[in-house]
């Protein structure tokens, strides 16, 4: 008998949201037990998720031969993994090799979301292991007035959805004297199909913090605040516990990383109110208030939080500067098209085969993403729309699937790239519901500053309704048109004045669906 | 989350210490509400003019607060809280049918609570889980690809834990 200790397996499970939705603990425990019972030494690290949700639970088992995959797996599928051997990477129905060379992720460029997925969030040295505070000791020998422009020759545009360029909005708050400046994460990603910021919380809490820092330095300000949601409780228990980290080990505080610079940094959850992530709402809502839209000018830039400077970005506009200081400006404006530089972690959701979060250089085609990188629908039937961009982005029939993933281009077509979210819809879908409840959702989240907002998305909702009851359609449809029109002008922020993109993009490519029942009404 | 048939009911000394603890914060409004709708699974009324007093706001303010998010409750929920996502990919992925099979089964509407007090379904507008959808929280525990069947399945569980 063999009694030399055995180093135990190790093997490394997500504990992203995603993960345990489709019951990751489950599997964890069956694992656990399986080897309890066995006498098989093994750890099990919690990782955040690589993405590839229709492969989650994602078992990864380290070996010899680098970390072999198994997934989807199931908590009945344990005993089996154990019988193939799978704690030495053994051949299974499941196993997938190794992640590097999967074609999900081979085909990606992951600078944003380089460690998500593959170190243990809150280690603070797999962080460093993987290049982690490189950016921010660049940073620091450069400083600010290099660090801005770094950001600007990057070509770094918004990923919050307007697509601002990020150094032009730094050198503004830099140039602005004032007492106390502020850096602001936007974390309330309220838009359906998105979930990257989510996911940089839950699987690379770290980056976050590195690039506020980074922002913070840049600009002068020594306090940021991450305003995050209340949909996320798991996320923003990672994200707590990264920021305490940092802290206890003096990456946040008084002295970051024995430099002499202090930032301190602090976590708010919104309320469950989707205009709080249009940056001067939730400027608003973080100092206790209702979260209404503030008129601009001032920017935030100029007056913003505790009416001080504020640099207010999109998590993810943040999450990426670390690469873009530890790589070079020119190292991430190499990738991309146009004006859209580096890369979009496009988020594909809805009914798609292939859901996850793809990370790649914009300039890949609409198409492509949905047919060729997404395989279709998960339910196998044809495509019939997608909605890019939110809640308030266009509809896009397969006839626009040439339209490349750029800023630009999709506007051309009366698109949004927005936070980068792309959710699928078959052919059962109902356009003219759709067009209803995008007016119901700008009726039931407007902050009621503006009447057309306000008041003109839920007579838009009634408007669809008798469409679809085929009442006076002809009439009601230009009442539809008109009703938009008041919308998209007389609206002080997008949510009312993009809210009707989605619904006229409705209109226009599936003119059916608002005509049928008119057909079945004369009939 | 703390057990909620745990939840103490209103206590003003209990609220004030929550308040106090948080009053001096930057913005301390939401932190706080938060707070008391953590211990009290809603905002209670009488909480409004301590929160007044304590922040240097109107009691029409600090009301106005608490009406214009949808998380803040004003009534008690049920033992049992189900956040079902109402958003575009999980109606994609026939999310609607799934709940208003569930809303049937309970015999309430959106925001209802059964006659037993034991669920609450409110609407949520994405989790962040729209590649598994259609997806609830479940006493804050994420379910995704639910059908009817399951998403019963999971409901039922929690009532009779
Ligand atoms: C109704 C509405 C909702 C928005 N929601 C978000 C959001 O959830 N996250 C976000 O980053 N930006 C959101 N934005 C955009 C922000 O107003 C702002 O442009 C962004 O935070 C700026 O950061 P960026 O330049 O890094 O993109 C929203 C805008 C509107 C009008
Ligand atoms: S458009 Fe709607 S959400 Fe935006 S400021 Fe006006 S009322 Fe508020
Ligand atoms: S749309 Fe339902 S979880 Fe995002």
């Amino acid at each position: 008998m063999n009694t030399a200790p055995i180093s135990p397996i190790r093997l490394l499970i997500p504990q992203d949201v995603a993960a345990l939705a489709v019951g990751a603990e489950r599997v964890v425990k069956a694992i656990t037990s399986h080897a309890a019972a066995d006498g098989t030494a093994i750890t099990i690290t919690r990782t955040g998720s690589r993405g590839l949700f229709w492969l989650e639970t994602l078992v990864e088992v380290e070996t010899p031969a680098g970390r072999i995959a198994y997934g989807p797996v199931n908590p009945q599928d344990v005993p089996g993994l154990f019988n193939a051997g799978f704690l030495l990477g053994g051949a299974h129905p499941l196993r997938l090799g190794r992640m590097e060379d999967h074609p999900w992720l081979k085909g990606q460029t992951r600078l944003t979301f380089a460690r998500c997925g593959i170190v243990d969030p809150l280690s603070l040295e797999d962080y460093e292991a993987t290049g982690g505070y490189k950016g921010l000791r660049h940073a620091l020998s450069i400083g600010p007035a290099a660090i801005v422009a770094a950001v600007t020759k990057s070509g770094l545009r918004g990923r919050g959805g307007a697509g601002f360029p990020t150094g032009v909005k730094w050198k503004t708050v830099a140039d602005t004297k004032a007492p106390q400046k502020y850096i602001v994460c936007n974390a309330d990603e309220g838009d359906s199909g998105t979930f990257a910021d989510r996911m940089i919380m839950e699987g690379d809490p770290f980056c976050l913090i590195e690039g506020m820092s980074i922002a913070g330095i840049a600009v002068g300000a020594t306090k940021g605040y991450i305003y995050s949601r209340s949909e996320y409780p798991h996320a923003n228990r990672t994200m707590r516990a990264a920021i305490a980290e940092a802290y206890r080990t003096g990456r946040l505080g008084t002295d970051i990383l024995g430099s002499g610079v202090t930032f301190d940094l602090e976590l708010r959850v919104g309320a469950g109110a989707y205009v709080c992530g249009e940056e001067t709402a939730l400027l608003e809502s973080l100092e206790g208030k209702r979260g209404q839209v503030r008129a601009k000018p001032p920017l935030p830039a100029h007056k913003g939080l505790f009416g001080q400077p504020t640099v207010i970005n999109n998590l993810i506009s943040l999450a990426t500067v670390p690469v873009i200081l530890a790589e070079g400006a020119a190292y991430y404006a190499d990738f991309g098209m146009g004006r859209s530089r580096g890369t979009m972690p496009i988020q594909i959701a809805g009914n798609v085969r292939h859901g996850g979060l793809y990370e790649t250089a914009f300039g890949v085609t609409l198409g492509e993403i949905v047919e060729g990188i997404g395989d279709g629908t998960a339910t196998g039937r044809p495509v019939k729309a997608v909605q890019c961009g939110g809640p308030l982005g266009a509809y896009f029939p397969p006839m626009l699937f040439d339209t490349p993933y750029d800023y630009e281009a999709f506007a051309q077509r009366d698109g949004l790239i927005g936070h980068g979210g792309v959710v699928v819809f078959d052919d059962s879908v109902d356009m003219a519901a759709q067009a209803r409840f995008a007016m119901e959702f700008c009726a039931i989240e407007s902050c009621g500053k503006c009447t057309p907002c306000r008041i003109g998305s839920t007579r838009g909702a009634e408007v669809v309704e008798k469409i679809m009851a085929g009442r006076e359609v002809d009439a009601n449809l230009a009442l539809l048109e008109d009703l938009c029109a008041t919308m998209k002008f007389g609206s002080l922020c997008a949510l009312g004045g993009f809210t009707p993109y989605p619904v006229l993009s409705a209109v226009r490519h599936y003119p059916e669906d608002f005509r049928r029942r008119h057909a079945a009404a004369a009939e | 989350m703390p057990n909620p048939s745990l939840r103490p009911t209103w206590d003003p000394f209990r609220a004030e210490a929550i308040i106090a603890d948080h009053a001096q914060m930057p913005g301390a409004l939401l932190p706080i509400l938060h707070a008391l709708q953590e211990e009290f699974g809603h905002v209670p009324e009488p909480a409004v003019p301590l929160l007044a007093d304590a922040l240097n706001l109107s009691r029409a303010e600090v009301h106005g607060v608490i009406t214009f998010y949808h998380d803040f409750r004003h009534d008690p929920a049920g033992r049992h809280v189900v956040k079902l996502c109402r958003a575009e990919a999980c109606q994609s992925m026939k999310g609607e049918h799934t709940a208003s099979h569930l809303l049937r089964r309970l015999g309430i509407d959106w925001g209802g609570t059964t006659p037993d007090g034991s669920v609450t379904v409110e609407p949520v507008y994405c989790l962040g889980l729209c590649a598994t959808a259609p997806a609830a929280l479940v006493d804050g525990e994420p379910h995704g690809r639910l059908t009817p069947e399951s998403l019963a399945g999971i409901v039922e569980e929690a009532r009779r834990a």
